[in-house]
């Protein structure tokens, strides 16, 4: 993997861990670690599990994010912790994320 | 449908609670209170002869001929500038009216040319009608008097002529441009004998007046005074199909207007609910491409873009790309490959192709370009209201008294609502605009918004919330309808966050540079100016903090109440025409059709049954992340289905970068474009007039795409996709789009009571459609919000990390014009080029005289990403610190220098922030003088005669 694309999922996994401390910073972990479940394609996620093993990855990131990662690596699934990320059951309608 | 006029009743449709009886020649007829008695006539399929008169705009009572008897009444009144009356008896044809009639028709013949059999609206004429209709057998004055039948015809305007030797000057050109485009270019210039049609002002033509090319006065000519040149150049039509534009978000109804197989003309169908009957310069007349010499009628292929194309057979395309496709796979593993769907192609199509990734290539590599748009949409109300869609019908405009525009450029970017719009702010509603630029709306012919906020770029959030900050702190708050909508708790720690003293507009000023005293004006205005509607666009969406900036107007919309009836709202202004469809159809690598997530066992299963394979229950990756993938070699083929992520997407390097890194890029487009430069296989695509579909709008509505001539290259898009998903062994037997419709419906709830038929029936139907709401859902959020209570979410304001300094001092924001169309594939091959040729740079005056540049100047723009060259425009509409250009024509790339920072949340790009610096220019950048020698040397073409590029 590149280097620019490893900064790239580290600034990303700080910027999502900032917009959601500062919704709630009670629930900025599990929120950042349930978007990036959500959203992050798997080779994504292994690579910035990778990443944190090492000392450098792991100040690269915020506390949040860094925390987030680490409960996702630890094998967790968190449950929605915001709106965006509930989406409709399979019979449900009424959610959409249309761009 | 044979080719028939739409009928016209003469005067607009009047609604009242109050109906009103009355008998026209002798027949009983109830219309609401107010109608005129012109159109109680035509509603009882009477024709009273009229030539001044038409249905979607005011009566104007001017060329006699709709004169009726009234008993009891004096003389004899327009029947268009009468209203019923209760009781009255009304004669249409008498002996007296049938003189009077013929009196006045041949006054208007007496100066008109007497060429009926070579006009070419012969058979198609309002004036030949009437005169028929009103027995015109002879012209007493003879026709030697003074005449204007040696005027010259005016043929600036590419599209239409305008010969004033056939005018009968009855004003319906003038007040359609004034009432229903409401740019107000035309006049009557001179009085009585003198009275002429004028274009702008003395010694302006069409072309170089105020005129945009909407078409609205050429559809209502009653006369061949202003026609369109195909009519005059292929004839008049012989049958009309109704079919939905295949430009932006609004989603225009039109008749194409056939001869054969060939398109006479595109007309706006009256009927069609997003235009009711209104275009603009696009829709109306810019489809030329379709038959652009450009085009591609054969599938191609090459084993490395350094090759020349070679064109194939079809077959031979589709075995080449699937046996690549599974090459591929094989060495490089099954996450290796992916898709892009198009929002400019069908909902059936889209479908297909996401079908394809998750069942065919088996993984969730899917995404589509809302990804570069409206994606934070998408986030930001899902967290508020629980669903993105927009809240309103265009409809609802009418029931306004505020608009607040954000970051939107409605007359451009979507016109056709521009115009209703602006109908509406010429008859009262207040307008605020948040833009960093002066756009048209701020300040046009009879338009003035209460308030520009002209806010520095990147600093939505900061204003949104400082608008927040007054509405709370000024006690302006709408809490009955927050205590019984929305969830109280999560309101107060808003309202506690947004009170703070650090998100008052004095406190914010030095950041967003808009006067505390405006935020505050603007705040109170929206807040107590009766019905709010918010319409926003990619000025919102396009940021790092794209979606905090949608939550923040949702959060405003809530807290006045804003929400869940007519004439209010959020609205998202959708870019191209099927954003809203390719959404819902699944083009999101996280989620399935109906936006149900693909780790969701029961949806996954409900495909994975109905389409016999197993499904990946891991999220896919976004474009953004397919390039770096791509880069970094775990993504090697990529199929991209009418887009030019090479052109639209930032940081052109990058996306250069990732194409160039791929074994396998499959284009399917009607055009090589600047994506096609990287690929490997070119496989044909149809235009919107050579296939069978449907489009969605920005309202949620869906309207058939219907197919007036066979598509060139022998296969409709959706048809090439199923080529490929059958040759990769899976085994679809689709005959028409219908029945993927009929799929779509099956598999995803909000569709559940859509039909090909029943589009056809109804026109169109806005989802959800369903056991609930069987006829549509025009408004959402009625009584209560789709997902129960109203949430309101903090939004801090994170200034973005891309950051003007000594090096590069400017902020550059980017955009569109009204004649031009995203990457410009389609509009740059029509005659629209002569409003733009090229994209332009505008910058404040202050700003040019410091760099010592001027109008029409060459110059160098820069950033930390890269740099283009292209021409300046001084102008005060951006503010000093602020550039803007649009990024249609690749010849500019204006991605070039666009960043790739993104929408926290979404990975939208932020096209609107990039520092940068200007400077003069003697020439092309290196970097786009390398891509005019690869676009060159991509092009050619095996065995062409002279092996040029094709285009």
């Amino acid at each position: 993997m590149s280097s620019a694309t490893l900064s790239r999922l580290r600034f990303s996994a700080n910027q999502i861990a900032q917009n959601l401390a500062a919704m709630n910073p009670d629930k900025a972990v599990l929120a950042t670690a349930d978007h990036i479940n959500k959203f992050w394609d798997p080779r994504m996620k292994a690579r910035i599990f990778e990443d944190i093993q090492g000392e450098e990855g792991r100040s690269a990131l915020s506390p949040v994010a860094l925390a987030a990662i680490e409960y996702l690596a630890g094998g967790a699934e968190p449950k929605s912790q915001t709106r965006a990320t509930e989406f409709n059951s399979v019979n449900e309608i009424g959610h959409s994320d249309a761009g | 449908m044979g080719f028939e006029r739409q009928a016209d009743f003469g005067t607009p449709e009047v609604k009242s609670d109050e109906l009103v009886t009355l008998t026209i020649d002798g027949r009983e007829v109830t219309v609401p209170a107010g109608t005129s008695v012109m159109r109680a006539a035509a509603e009882i399929g009477g024709s009273i002869p009229k030539l001044c008169a038409t249905d979607n705009m005011k009566s104007f009572g001017s060329c006699r001929l709709c004169l009726v008897e009234i008993e009891g009444a004096r003389g004899t009144p327009a029947s268009c500038t009468t209203p019923v009356m209760p009781g009255m008896n009304v004669k249409t044809q008498t002996p007296r009216l049938e003189k009077l009639r013929r009196g006045v028709m041949e006054l208007y013949i007496s100066d008109h040319p007497l060429d009926c059999l070579t006009c070419s609206a012969n058979n198609d004429c309002e004036l030949q009608d009437q005169a028929a209709a009103v027995g015109l057998r002879d012209v007493r004055y003879g026709y030697e008097g003074e005449n204007h039948l040696g005027l010259g015809t005016d043929v600036s305007n590419p599209y239409f002529d305008f010969d004033p030797s056939k005018c009968i000057v009855c004003s319906r050109c003038v007040r359609a441009c004034d009432e229903v485009q409401g740019t107000f270019a035309l006049t009557i210039d001179g009085r009585g004998f003198a009275s002429m049609v004028s274009a702008g002002q003395d010694g302006d033509n069409f072309l170089s007046s105020e005129c945009v090319s909407c078409g609205a006065c050429v559809q209502a000519c009653p006369t061949a005074t202003l026609q369109e040149k195909s009519v005059k150049a292929i004839g008049k039509p012989e049958r009309a199909v109704v079919t939905t534009c295949a430009y932006c978000g609004v989603g225009c109804a039109f008749r194409a207007e056939m001869r054969g197989e060939q398109l006479v003309r595109m007309v706006p169908w009256k009927d069609g609910k997003a235009n009711r009957g209104h275009s603009c310069v696009k829709g109306r007349f810019a489809y030329g491409y379709a038959n652009h010499k450009d085009r591609v009628l054969n599938p191609m292929i090459r084993e490395s873009i350094d090759e020349p194309w070679r064109e194939v057979s079809w077959d031979e395309a589709i075995a080449y790309t699937v046996n690549k496709l599974r090459e591929i796979k094989a060495r490089h593993g099954v996450g290796s490959l992916g898709g892009v769907t198009s929002s400019r192609c069908t909902n059936e199509e889209t479908f297909l192709v996401q079908k394809l990734v998750r069942a065919g290539f088996g993984n969730n590599n899917v995404d589509t370009c809302a990804r570069v748009c409206h994606s934070p949409t998408g986030y930001g109300l899902s967290t508020t209201f629980g669903t993105s869609a927009g809240t309103q019908d265009f409809d609802t405009i009418m029931d306004a008294d505020v608009v607040l525009v954000i970051g939107a450029n409605p007359t451009d970017a979507h016109p056709v609502f521009g115009s209703r719009m602006k109908r509406r702010l010429r008859q009262g509603a207040k307008l605020i605009v948040i833009d960093p630029r002066r756009i048209d709306l701020v300040r046009s012919p009879h338009i003035q918004a209460a308030h520009h906020l002209a806010l520095q770029p990147g600093t939505n959030v900061a204003v949104l919330t400082s608008l927040a900050h007054v509405i709370v702190t000024e006690g302006l708050v709408n809490e009955a309808f927050v205590r019984e909508r929305c969830e109280w708790d999560a309101f107060e720690d808003w309202a506690r966050f947004v009170s703070e003293e650090r998100h008052s507009p004095e406190f914010l000023e030095a950041v967003t540079r808009v006067p505390a005293q405006t935020v505050r004006e603007a705040a109170r205005l929206y807040a107590t100016g009766g019905n709010g509607a918010i319409y926003y666009g990619l000025g919102v969406t396009e940021h790092s903090q794209g979606s905090s900036a949608v939550i923040a107007i949702a959060n405003l919309a809530m807290a006045t109440g804003n929400i869940g009836r007519p004439g209010v709202g959020v609205n998202p202004l959708r870019g191209q025409n099927n954003v809203q469809g390719s959404c819902d159809m699944g083009s999101f690598p996280h989620e399935l059709s109906g936006y149900r997530h693909i780790s969701d066992d029961a949806t996954r299963q409900l495909f994975e049954k109905d389409w016999g394979v197993t499904l990946d229950k891991e999220p896919g990756l976004r474009i953004n992340n397919m390039l770096d993938a791509a880069i970094d070699g775990t993504f090697k083929a990529l199929y991209v289905q009418g887009e030019d992520i090479m052109q639209s997407d930032p940081n052109t390097q990058h996306v250069a970068a990732g194409l160039e890194a791929m074994e396998l890029v499959i284009m399917h487009d009607l055009f090589l474009n600047e994506t096609a430069n990287y690929a490997h296989v070119f496989l044909p695509g149809s235009t919107f007039l050579e296939k069978n579909g449907t489009f969605t709008n920005a309202e949620r509505r869906v309207q058939p795409v219907r197919k007036v001539m066979e598509p060139a290259p022998g296969y409709e898009d959706w048809e090439v996709t199923q080529l490929l998903a059958n040759a990769l062994g899976l085994d679809w037997n689709y005959t028409h789009p219908s029945e993927i419709l009929d799929e779509i419906a099956r598999l995803t709830p909000s569709f559940a009571g859509i039909s090909w038929d029943r589009l056809d029936r109804e026109g169109s139907l806005q989802w959800p459609v369903n056991d609930k709401f069987p006829d549509g859902s025009p408004v959402m959020h009625v009584e209560e919000f789709v997902r129960g209570k109203g949430h309101f979410a903090i939004t801090e304001y994170i200034p973005t990390d891309e950051r003007s300094g000594p090096r590069f001092p400017l902020l550059l924001t980017t955009g569109r014009i009204l004649s031009q169309y995203n990457v410009g594939a389609q509009t740059r091959r029509t005659d629209n080029v002569v409003w733009h040729d090229g994209d332009v740079l505008e910058m404040h005056p202050a700003d040019a005289e410091n760099r010592g540049l001027k109008t029409g100047d060459w110059v160098k723009l820069a950033s930390r990403t890269g740099e283009t060259t292209l021409r300046l425009e001084v102008t005060d509409r951006v503010a000093p610190g602020v550039v803007y250009t649009t990024f249609h024509h690749p010849g500019t790339q204006a991605n070039v220098v666009t960043t790739d920072y993104s929408d926290w949340a979404t990975n939208c790009p932020e096209y609107k922030v990039t520092a940068v610096q200007v400077m003069p220019s003697n020439g092309p950048t290196e970097w786009q003088k390398e891509q005019a020698e690869l676009t060159e040397r991509s092009r050619r073409i095996a065995g062409a005669a002279e092996m040029e590029p094709a285009e």
